[in-house]
C-alpha cells in the first residue's frame, strides 16, 4: 500500500518528463547536423602558416577606425585608425600624426566611419586606396593600401554629416559624397522651422586620383531632403551616378514619422559627364568656404594640413539634364547598380518590394519627356516609365544589394532578418537564409563593381544577443560568412566583429599582397627631424624647448641618459627607428607624460611631445618587445628646475658605472 | 694541344669570366623567428646581402654576440681577386690561343694554386671572423663557444643553422675545373693526337 503514493509520484513525475522531452524535440530548432557543421569547419579553416584568400575591410563604424580581416577565416589581421585617436601607435598623438585630424573645427580626436569603398580601374577593384567617410564632421580619408595607413584626409564644405558617402566612379574618376543631413547653405544662424525655405542639401564629387591632390571637382546644391547611399553607374552606365534620399516630406522634427509619410522617395540618377560639359561652359562658382585637406608625404612621413578657401558649387536646376528623380518606394536607404550597369536596385527600408529601376527605359524615358511633374526645377519621371520590375513580397525592411554576376542579387533585410536571393530580370526569389541578427549591409568581393568574386557572402548585422559568450551589456557586432558558390546560400562561420562594421570591401588577396611595405628606407626618407645614425644624435634648446634627437635600435636608445632639462620645457623626443628589416618596430614612452606613446616602425622618424611638470628623474623605455634584451631598453632624464645650471648632455656611456663618476665629472661619450 | 682542349680552356675561361658578374659564394642563415632566411653574397669585389638589408641585419645581430661588423670595405681580398680574376681569364684564353701543351700544364698549376689559396683564404678569415669576438662587449658569452661559419655545408650556430655553399658564379668556377681538368686529361692521354694535328 506504501507503494501506490510513490508509484503515483513516479508515473506523474515520468508524464511530465515525456511530455517535456517530446515538446523540446519538436520544438523548431536551428539545423546543425554534424556533417554539416565538418564541411563548413573545412571550408574556413586556414591551416597554420596558410594565407587567407581574401582582405575584408570592414568600416569600424563608432570607432572611427577600420577592421582588416582576413577571410574565410573570419581572423582579425589589423587596426587601421583614420578618424580615431589610436593609442597603440600612436596616430593621432604623436607630432607627425596629429595634423591627419585637423578639421575647420579645431582638432577633434573622433568620429563614426561606416562605407569603405576600393579604387577601381575598368570597373575592377584594384588594391591602390580604400576610401571611407567620416559621418559626424563629414570628411573623406584616403588609405594607401601598400601601407595599409590612412594618408590623405578631405574636409567636405556645407555637408551637415557624411553617411552617403564614398562612392567611386568605375575607373576612380571621382568620389562621390552627399550630405546627410541638410543645412543651410552656408550655414549660419536660421530658425530650424524655416527648413524647406532655407536649408538645402548637397552632392559633392571629389577627385582622388591624386596622392596629395584630393579636391573638390564641383558641389551640387539639391532640394533639402536626407541624402543617402548611392552607387555609380558602369559599364552601360557609365557617367551617370544614383543616389537614394528619403525626407522627401522635407520634415525637419520627429523624422521618425514625419519622414514616413510618402509613398514614394527618389532615386536621383545624376549625369556627371553632363556636369563637366554645364562646367566647361562656366556654371561653376567658386564660392566661398572653409575646409582643411590633411596629407602625409610619403617621404617625410609628416602630416601637413592645409586651409582651402572656396569650392565650386552650381543648384542643380542651373545644369539641365543633370539631375533627374526616379520615384522610388519607400524612404530609400540604397541604390545599388548590377555589374551590368543595366539595372537600379532600391532598397526602401520600408516598402513591400524591391523596386528595380531600368537605366535604358530611364534613358527612354527621359527622351520622351515621361515626366510627372518636378521639383525645385528637376524633373521627376514616371515611376512606370522607368521600372524594369519588382521584387514581390521579398521580406520585411530590405537595405542594400550587391551581386555575383551570374545574374543573382542579394538583397540584406533588417526586420526579417535575413539575406534574400533574387534572379535579375525574372525578379524571382530563389533562397533565402537567416543572419544573425538583423542584418545591416551584406557584402560580396567585388559585389558592387563589374566583376564580383562569387564565392562568399558577409552579413553584418546590428544585433547580437546570444551569438557568443556574454560580455556584459555591451556586445560585439556579430558577422556571419555564407558561401554563395552554389545554387544555396550555406552558412560557414560566424565572427566578432570591432566596432560596428557598417558596410566592407574584400579583394582577393593576390591582388596587394605582394606590394606590402616591409620597412622605410633610412636612404630615401626625408623626415626633418631623422637621425640616420648614432654619431648623429644630440640635443639642442630653443628657448624653452629642447629637441632630442635619438636613435633606437635593438636594445639601446642612443643618447639613453639626457639631463639638462628643466620644469615646463616642451621636451620633443624625435625618435628614429634605425633598424632596416621586416617587423622590427621600437615603442617610446616617458613616465608621466600627458600623451600616448610612440609606435616607431623600421626606418621611421617619431615626434613624442612631453612638458615635465615636476623636478626629479624619468625613467623611459621601449613599449615593444623588440628583442631578447627588450627588457633592457631604457634611459633616464633628468629634469632639474627652471633656470637651474645643469647643462644638456645626453650620452650612451659603456662599461661599468664607476662610483668615482662624481657629480658634473665629464662621462665618457660613446 | 690537341684542338678539343683549346677550346675546353677557352670555354673555362668565358666561365670564369662570369665571377665578374655572378656571386662566387652564398652563406644562407636560418632561424625560427627568421622563416624568410637571412643571407650573405660574396662577390668577386663585394659582400651583399641576398636581400638589400641582410648584411645589416646580420651584421646587427652579431653584435650581441661579440662578432665584428662585416664591412666589405675592411676586407683587402676583395680590392686584388678581380685583378686575380682577370689575370686568370686573360692567361687562360692566352694559353689556348697559343696552344702549348707546356705552357698550359703550367698555367693549370697556377690555376689549381690559386683556387686553392682562395679556399683557404676564405676558411681562414671564417675562422678569424667566428673566433676573434669582442668578449667583453659580448651580451650572450657561451664558454668555449665559436662562431666559425662552415666553409661549405650546413652547421648550426645558437639558434641559426649558416648553410655555407657556391653561388652561380661560384658553380661557373667549379665548371670551368671541371673543364679544365678534361683539357688536361686530354692533353696526357697516350693516344693523343700529336700537337700540331688538327
Amino acid at each position: 500500500m506504501a507503494i501506490f503514493p510513490k508509484f503515483r509520484t513516479l508515473a506523474g513525475a515520468g508524464v511530465l518528463a515525456s511530455a517535456a522531452l517530446l515538446a523540446f524535440a519538436c520544438a523548431k530548432r536551428p539545423a546543425s547536423s554534424g556533417l554539416l557543421s565538418a564541411d563548413a569547419a573545412k571550408a574556413v579553416y586556414v591551416a597554420p602558416g596558410q594565407y587567407d584568400e581574401f582582405y575584408a575591410f570592414m568600416s569600424g563604424g563608432f570607432n572611427g577606425q577600420i577592421g582588416v580581416y582576413g577571410l574565410p577565416s573570419g581572423r582579425r589581421l589589423k587596426t587601421i585608425p583614420v578618424f580615431s585617436q589610436y593609442p597603440e601607435n600612436g596616430y593621432g598623438y604623436s607630432e607627425e600624426t596629429k595634423a591627419m585630424l585637423n578639421t575647420s573645427y579645431g582638432f577633434i580626436p573622433w568620429d563614426d566611419t561606416h562605407h569603405p569603398a576600393l579604387s577601381q580601374t575598368n570597373g575592377e577593384d584594384d588594391g591602390r586606396w580604400l576610401f571611407i567617410n567620416a559621418n559626424n564632421t563629414p570628411r573623406i580619408a584616403r588609405i594607401d593600401l601598400t601601407r595599409f595607413e590612412t594618408e590623405e584626409i578631405l574636409e567636405i564644405p556645407n555637408a551637415g554629416g557624411n553617411h552617403g558617402s564614398p562612392f567611386v566612379t568605375q575607373n576612380s574618376e571621382y568620389v562621390v559624397a552627399s550630405t546627410r543631413f541638410s543645412v543651410p547653405v552656408p550655414n549660419t544662424d536660421v530658425p530650424i522651422a524655416e527648413f524647406k525655405k532655407r536649408f538645402k542639401g548637397q552632392i559633392s564629387f571629389i577627385r582622388a586620383d591624386e596622392p596629395g591632390k584630393m579636391r573638390v571637382a564641383f558641389q551640387m546644391l539639391m532640394p533639402a531632403f536626407n541624402y543617402d547611399l548611392a552607387r555609380a553607374g558602369k559599364g552601360q552606365s557609365n557617367g551617370w551616378m544614383f543616389l537614394s534620399m528619403y525626407n522627401t516630406e522635407q520634415a525637419n522634427s520627429l523624422l521618425e514619422v514625419n519622414a514616413s509619410q510618402n509613398d514614394k522617395d527618389f532615386v536621383a540618377a545624376v549625369n556627371w559627364k553632363a556636369i563637366e560639359a554645364c562646367a566647361q561652359k562656366g556654371v561653376l562658382k567658386n564660392v566661398a568656404a572653409s575646409y582643411q585637406h590633411n596629407f602625409t608625404d610619403e617621404f617625410t612621413r609628416e602630416a601637413k594640413s592645409t586651409t582651402i578657401t572656396s569650392v565650386p558649387q552650381f543648384e542643380a536646376k542651373q545644369c539641365p539634364g543633370a539631375v533627374y528623380f526616379m520615384p522610388t518606394p519607400k524612404s530609400p536607404h540604397g541604390a545599388d547598380v548590377d555589374p551590368t550597369g543595366e539595372f537600379i536596385v532600391a532598397g526602401g527600408k520600408l516598402a513591400s518590394v524591391i523596386p528595380v529601376h531600368s537605366f535604358p527605359k530611364m534613358l527612354k524615358a527621359i527622351e520622351d519627356k515621361a515626366f510627372e511633374g518636378e521639383f525645385e526645377g528637376i524633373p521627376v519621371l514616371k515611376y512606370e516609365a522607368t521600372l524594369a520590375g519588382e521584387v514581390k513580397n521579398p521580406g520585411l525592411g530590405p537595405l542594400h544589394t550587391e551581386f555575383d554576376g551570374k545574374g543573382y542579387a542579394y538583397t540584406s533585410f533588417f526586420i526579417s532578418s535575413e539575406v534574400v536571393k533574387w534572379k535579375l530580370g525574372t525578379w524571382e526569389v530563389v533562397d533565402r537564409v537567416p543572419t544573425y541578427y538583423s542584418v545591416g549591409h551584406l557584402m560580396i568581393p567585388g559585389g558592387g563593381t563589374m566583376k564580383p568574386n562569387a564565392k562568399y557572402l558577409v552579413s553584418m548585422n546590428k544585433i547580437t544577443k546570444d551569438r557568443y559568450l556574454p560580455t556584459g551589456p555591451e556586445l560585439t557586432q556579430s558577422a556571419q560568412l555564407y558561401d554563395i558558390s552554389g545554387d544555396k546560400m550555406k552558412l560557414l562561420l560566424d565572427f566578432p566583429t570591432e566596432g560596428e562594421p557598417h558596410y566592407a570591401q574584400a579583394i582577393e588577396a593576390k591582388k596587394i599582397k605582394d606590394r606590402q611595405v616591409k620597412f622605410f628606407k633610412l636612404a630615401e626618407s626625408k623626415a626633418p627631424y631623422i637621425t640616420r645614425s648614432e654619431k648623429e644624435t644630440g640635443l639642442s634648446r630653443d628657448g624653452r624647448i629642447v629637441h632630442v634627437r635619438m636613435t633606437a635600435v635593438r636594445s639601446h636608445f642612443s643618447p639613453d641618459n639626457i639631463e639638462g632639462v628643466q620644469v615646463g620645457d616642451t621636451v620633443l623626443f624625435h625618435v628614429t627607428n634605425l633598424e632596416q628589416d621586416w617587423d622590427v618596430p621600437h615603442g617610446f614612452a616617458i613616465m608621466g607624460a600627458q600623451n600616448g606613446e610612440l609606435l616607431i616602425m623600421p626606418g621611421e622618424t617619431r615626434t613624442l611631445k612631453w612638458i615635465p611638470r615636476k623636478a626629479g628623474v624619468y625613467p623611459m623605455y621601449c613599449t615593444d618587445f623588440c628583442s631578447a634584451l627588450h627588457q633592457e631598453m631604457q634611459g633616464y632624464v633628468r629634469v632639474s628646475a627652471p633656470g637651474s645650471a645643469v647643462a644638456l648632455s645626453g650620452v650612451t656611456s659603456r662599461g661599468p658605472q664607476r662610483a668615482a663618476a662624481a657629480e658634473g665629472a665629464p662621462k665618457q661619450k660613446q | 694541344m690537341p684542338k678539343i682542349a683549346r677550346i675546353l680552356v677557352a670555354v673555362a675561361a668565358l666561365l670564369m669570366s662570369a665571377g665578374f658578374v655572378l656571386p662566387l659564394w652564398r652563406v644562407d642563415l636560418i632561424a625560427p623567428q627568421y622563416p624568410e632566411g637571412l643571407g650573405m653574397l660574396i662577390r668577386v669585389n663585394t659582400v651583399v646581402g641576398v636581400k638589400e638589408q641582410d648584411l645589416n641585419s646580420i651584421n646587427n645581430l652579431n653584435h650581441y654576440i661579440g662578432m665584428k661588423r662585416i664591412e666589405p670595405d675592411a676586407i683587402p681580398e676583395l680590392k686584388y681577386m678581380p685583378a686575380i680574376l682577370g689575370t686568370l681569364v686573360v692567361t687562360a684564353l692566352l694559353v689556348a690561343l697559343l696552344g702549348r701543351r707546356r705552357v698550359f700544364y703550367g698555367w693549370t698549376v697556377a690555376f689549381g694554386a690559386v683556387l686553392l689559396a682562395g679556399l683557404y683564404d676564405y676558411w681562414k678569415w671564417g675562422y678569424e671572423y667566428g673566433h676573434d669576438l669582442d668578449v667583453e662587449t659580448a651580451i650572450i658569452k657561451i664558454p668555449d663557444m665559436t662562431y666559425q661559419p662552415p666553409l661549405i655545408g650546413s652547421k648550426q650556430l645558437l639558434n641559426f643553422v649558416a648553410t655555407s655553399w657556391p653561388a652561380s658564379g661560384g658553380w661557373l668556377l667549379v665548371l670551368a675545373s671541371v673543364l679544365v681538368a678534361v683539357a688536361v686529361w686530354k692533353c696526357i692521354r697516350p693516344d693523343a693526337p700529336p700537337a700540331m694535328a688538327a
